[in-house]
């Protein structure tokens, strides 16, 4: 590069193995969104999958509860360069939610959500144990304005894949861009391989 | 509440572009906003320009190496001149790892490196017609100044309107140029100031946090159908955004950027 700046030491404080490269550590969860929080109540909560075939899958509050819960911790890492370790959660994990889908016909799916939001992932993506819908956070129920009453939980990606106030899932033979990917934000998202923009 | 119709909901989407290549850039002009803020204006190497509301990475290099890079919005109105220099507010963080070095330490023919713009939501067009609620607080003001010059470079006739939450009157930032924009604008911009610590000798409003009242009283109304952004810490902007739902703007119309925790 040849370019420095003499007058700059930084806090070095950022040398641990587990922050993905060009993030930093913080503790207090810091929130973004592109709008309003929306307030939904847990009686008018819903979430279903759109497999490929049309096939539909719901679950309301109370069969989500019914299904088999984890209680997991993980390390969460925003495009905005934040990172928080040892975050604990409770889910359920997308592998309970797409048993019986055909996924292999739909190797791209589409997240949607209460406010309109929505984002792209790969179908890999939510399979092997690598994703949930968290409804649970530190103990507690999901704040609204961390995505409850649920919202899907990516570890593995930038965290604007793990979308806030998840309605649906739609299961798709071909690739679609979501809203913040749709403004040149990456495809896949990969915190390790830094892929923040397209 | 019903499933959202996705269709209806679809964004708007122009001609962004992005770079995911870091410009060499050089720091131009210095001057300070507050005690605690700085403005640093940035010749960088091809640039593309910017939209109004967008931000940059900046990527700072110490002496053997060791890299940091952070997020800034930029304050410079929209632009397609590459020449042009581009403007970044910095505020300085307590715990912050770039905005002390950025603050204090940076000067005139420092070298740095950018790369963006980023962002293509929280932006604001001169082709918008709507009218246009801006509401800051602190150093939220910085992507909602580059609306308000993108607007004044236009010479647009669109009612803008700032309410700027700020702690006290020496924490302004572009307490002047507001003014002047302001007063050029054939009544199309109006300032609104509420100070949550300290007011200037005199102020009417007595100190302390927006109330709900306060942000019915002094902002446009559902019925003028404004585009409102709201940019700020995120406690204030929860707040905000939510009581301008309440009132009966439609969610969609309310843009938010937000730093900081729950």
């Amino acid at each position: 590069m040849g370019i420095f700046s003499p007058g700059f030491v930084g806090r070095r404080r950022d040398a641990n193995p587990l922050l993905p490269p060009g993030q930093y550590e913080v503790t207090n969860f810091p929130v973004l969104s592109a709008g309003p929080t929306p307030k939904i109540k847990l009686d008018d909560w819903a979430f279903s999958i759109r497999a490929g075939n049309g096939d539909l899958k719901a679950w309301n509050w109370e069969t989500l509860m019914a299904q088999p819960i984890e209680q997991f911790t993980v390390d969460l890492h925003c495009v905005t360069r934040w990172s928080q370790f040892g975050m604990g959660w409770r889910g359920v994990s997308l592998d309970v939610l797409l048993d019986g889908v055909d996924t292999q016909a739909t190797p791209y799916a589409m997240a949607g959500c209460y406010g309109g939001y929505t984002t792209n992932v790969r179908t890999s993506d939510l399979l092997g144990g690598k994703a949930w819908v968290a409804f649970e956070f530190d103990g507690k129920p999901l704040a609204p304005e961390h995505g409850g009453p649920a919202r899907l939980l990516i570890p593995h990606l930038y965290l604007w894949k793990s979308a806030k106030w998840l309605n649906s899932l739609t299961m798709m033979d071909h690739h679609e861009l979501g809203f913040w990917e749709m403004y040149g934000y990456n495809d896949i998202g990969d915190p390790w391989k830094e892929e923040r923009y397209s | 509440m019903n499933e959202p119709d996705s269709a209806a909901r679809r964004i708007p989407f122009g001609s962004i572009r992005f770079a995911v290549d870091w410009h060499m850039a050089t720091v131009a002009e210095i001057h300070d906003e507050t005690s605690t803020a700085r403005s640093l204006r940035l010749k960088i190497a091809d640039w593309p320009g910017q939209l109004a509301g967008q931000h940059v990475d900046i990527r700072v290099t110490a002496a053997d190496g060791y890299q940091a890079s952070r997020e800034y919005s930029i304050a410079s109105g929209a632009s397609t001149d590459p020449d042009a220099l581009v403007e970044v507010s910095i505020e300085e963080l307590a715990d912050g790892e770039l905005s002390p070095y950025l603050v204090r330490g940076a000067e005139v023919g420092d070298q740095l490196e950018v790369r963006g713009p980023v962002g293509g939501y929280f932006v604001w067009r001169d082709d918008q017609t709507e009218p246009v609620q801006l509401i800051a607080g602190g150093s939220g003001v910085v992507p909602l100044m580059s609306m308000l010059r993108t607007h004044a470079a236009a010479g647009h006739p669109t009612p803008m309107r700032l309410l700027y939450s700020v702690r006290a009157p020496q924490f302004v930032f572009y307490m002047d140029e507001l003014m002047t924009l302001a007063e050029n604008s054939n009544d199309a911009v109006m300032l609104d100031y509420a100070y949550t610590r300290e007011a200037p000798n005199g102020w009417a409003r007595s100190v302390g946090r927006l109330t709900r009242e306060e942000v019915i009283a002094l902002t446009l109304p559902p019925s003028a159908n404004p585009t409102t952004y709201i940019c700020g810490p995120n406690s204030f902007v929860e707040n905000i955004a939510m009581w301008m739902v309440d009132l009966g703007h439609p969610a969609e119309r309310v843009r938010t950027e937000r730093f900081g925790g729950a």
